[in-house]
């Protein structure tokens, strides 16, 4: 496995060899720039349909859970773009448990690169920029639309929402792979708090039951994503009684979430046995 | 008959082929389960705000989430059932070994597919359902009729699925690479067969196009035929007449799809 190294160093190892795998596959996709433009539409088109579905209810009612068209819009955006950074970033994870099955994990490891940054990197595709697109349209209509006293504070949060959301969801990706080395056959579990967990946030905490917000939040905290500082920036009340100042804690949340999410990863990878075929 | 055990024994191989994997099936149960969840309390917030919505109760409503996940893989609404592999076949020229097949091209993929769909109906659909049914408040029928006449509207919308599906993979002939229609199919199947929201609570001309289209057949027909908010036989007859329609376009398709690969030589 090489001399033992610091964890400055592996971690400048592991983006390096990101970045030039990353390259790879950017380069390969651009030999059919037509094909790219295409499934980049194709991707932002799929991902609209769940905003349209939003749009198609409040052609409908007014309200929903008791927020209104923008501020739900808010909550979509800044979920959907938060989320859609991941899955450009990292959103090649789900494919880990298929390497475990046919054996081309060992590829991977024989070569002196950190195995996270290769399968992170596996098949980066540029066209999920497309959901990234979307995510950040539906924000900035909100953003214009919100009747919101922007003082500098509110506007540093969205940045500040969409950072600690993406390494939210980042983390759990990371973890659903380190899970997938023992569940080989269950990707789709990963799918549940991912796209799942993107789906959830898009809406307000009002609509869901109090025991599903508290799961949100304690458990797996998506919370962290977008309601709890969104509702700041929106001057809504806090869903269980939580103190205002839980709004700025997502920095911390995002950090203690990827550092757990890190040691379940080298917990999957010590306990990943070859297929042998 | 030789014919007709022919296509059983190739619906069962489909059948059991997707029987094979457990792990990913209980996965996909998970899946359906969490999302019928999210989709549940929204519904509930939708039809708070305006009772009989598009003309369900709440408990209609909410039925209808947990059948549009129970039937979502059946139905393939969003791919992934024969297609990816028929494309694939088409792409390396493979299909010219089925062409000599002694097989109907259409009917062996038919077989296959209705294969997989009992799977998936049974596998990824009965699960779900049930959870719905513990932990909302549901209008599930208790006539026996209401069900089988539910299950003839599924059997019948697997085909409009597959039938459309069909066209999907045959654009490969000319596209070679099938994942632009694949996508175009995936938008297509969530919009417009009442995955996202009953197509009922579309607004106005766009509620009418989309009722009319054959994707209505996959999700809302069973639905409405299930919540007795449809006439059974006229959601047939919609059905029906789709399927027809769209398997004898395949048909067409295939023959002169077909006599291009003879004049490529495969």
């Amino acid at each position: 496995m090489g001399a033992p190294q610091g964890t400055y160093a592996r971690v400048r190892d592991g983006v390096r060899a990101y970045r030039l795998i990353a390259g790879m596959w950017i380069r390969s996709t651009m030999a059919y720039r037509a094909s790219f433009v295409m499934t980049t539409f194709g991707n932002f088109a799929a991902t609209a349909l769940d905003f349209a579905a939003v749009l198609l209810m409040f052609s409908r009612v007014d309200r929903l859970g008791g927020y209104s068209l923008p501020e739900v819009a808010f909550l979509y955006g800044i979920s959907a773009t938060s989320f859609g950074i991941t899955d450009l970033v990292v959103g090649s994870m789900d494919r880990l448990g298929r390497r475990v099955r046919d054996g081309t994990l060992d590829t991977l490891l024989v070569r002196p690169v950190p195995v996270l940054a290769q399968v992170a990197a596996d098949r980066f595709a540029l066209r999920r920029l497309g959901r990234v697109t979307q995510g950040l349209l539906v924000l900035a209509y909100a953003i214009a639309v919100l009747d919101i006293d922007w003082t500098p504070l509110r506007l540093l949060m969205i940045p500040l929402m969409l950072l600690c959301g993406a390494a939210i969801f980042a983390a759990v990706f990371v973890a659903g792979g380190a899970f997938q080395f023992v569940a080989q056959d269950a990707s789709e579990v990963q799918n549940s708090f991912t796209y799942g967990g993107t789906t959830l946030l898009q809406y307000p905490p009002t609509v869901f039951a109090k025991d599903l917000v508290r799961g949100a939040t304690f458990v797996l905290p998506l919370a962290f994503v977008n309601w709890l500082p969104g509702l700041y920036v929106l001057g809504r009340p806090y869903p269980l009684d939580l103190p205002t100042w839980i709004a700025f804690t997502p920095p911390l949340i995002a950090a203690g979430c990827c550092a757990l999410a890190g040691v379940a990863w080298r917990a999957g990878l010590r306990s990943y046995r070859s297929t042998g075929s | 008959m030789g014919t007709g055990r022919l296509y059983t024994a190739v619906a069962v191989g489909g059948f059991r082929r997707y029987a094979t994997y457990r792990t990913a099936t209980a996965a996909g149960v998970f899946t359906n389960t969490v999302f019928g969840l999210i989709l549940a309390y929204v519904f509930m917030a939708l039809w708070d705000e305006k009772p009989h919505l598009g003309g369900y109760d709440q408990a209609q409503a909410l039925t209808y989430v947990w059948l549009s996940q129970a039937l979502l893989m059946a139905m393939a609404t969003m791919g992934g059932g024969f297609e990816d592999e028929l494309i694939e076949r088409i792409r390396t020229g493979d299909i010219a070994i089925d062409l000599y097949r002694p097989a109907d091209l259409q009917l062996w993929w038919l077989s296959q597919d209705a294969g997989r769909a009992m799977f998936h109906l049974l596998g990824r659909g009965v699960v779900p359902l049930a959870f719905g049914a513990l932990c909302f408040e549901l209008a599930l029928p208790a006539d026996p009729l209401t069900w089988i006449a539910f299950l003839i509207a599924v059997a019948l919308g697997m085909v409009v699925s597959f039938s459309l599906r069909y066209l999907v993979a045959l654009s490969a002939f000319w596209l070679l690479d099938g994942a632009g229609a694949a996508q175009m199919s995936m938008i297509a199947g969530v919009f417009c067969s009442g995955m996202l929201l009953p197509l009922n609570v579309f607004p106005g001309a766009l509620g009418e196009v989309v009722r009319a289209l054959p994707w209505s057949s996959l999700v809302q027909g069973p639905a409405d035929v299930l919540l007795g908010t449809a006439d059974p036989l006229a959601t047939y007859a919609f059905q029906a007449s789709w399927a027809m329609g769209l398997l004898a376009l395949g048909r067409l398709i295939q023959s002169v799809a077909t006599r291009r690969v003879v004049v490529q030589g495969g």
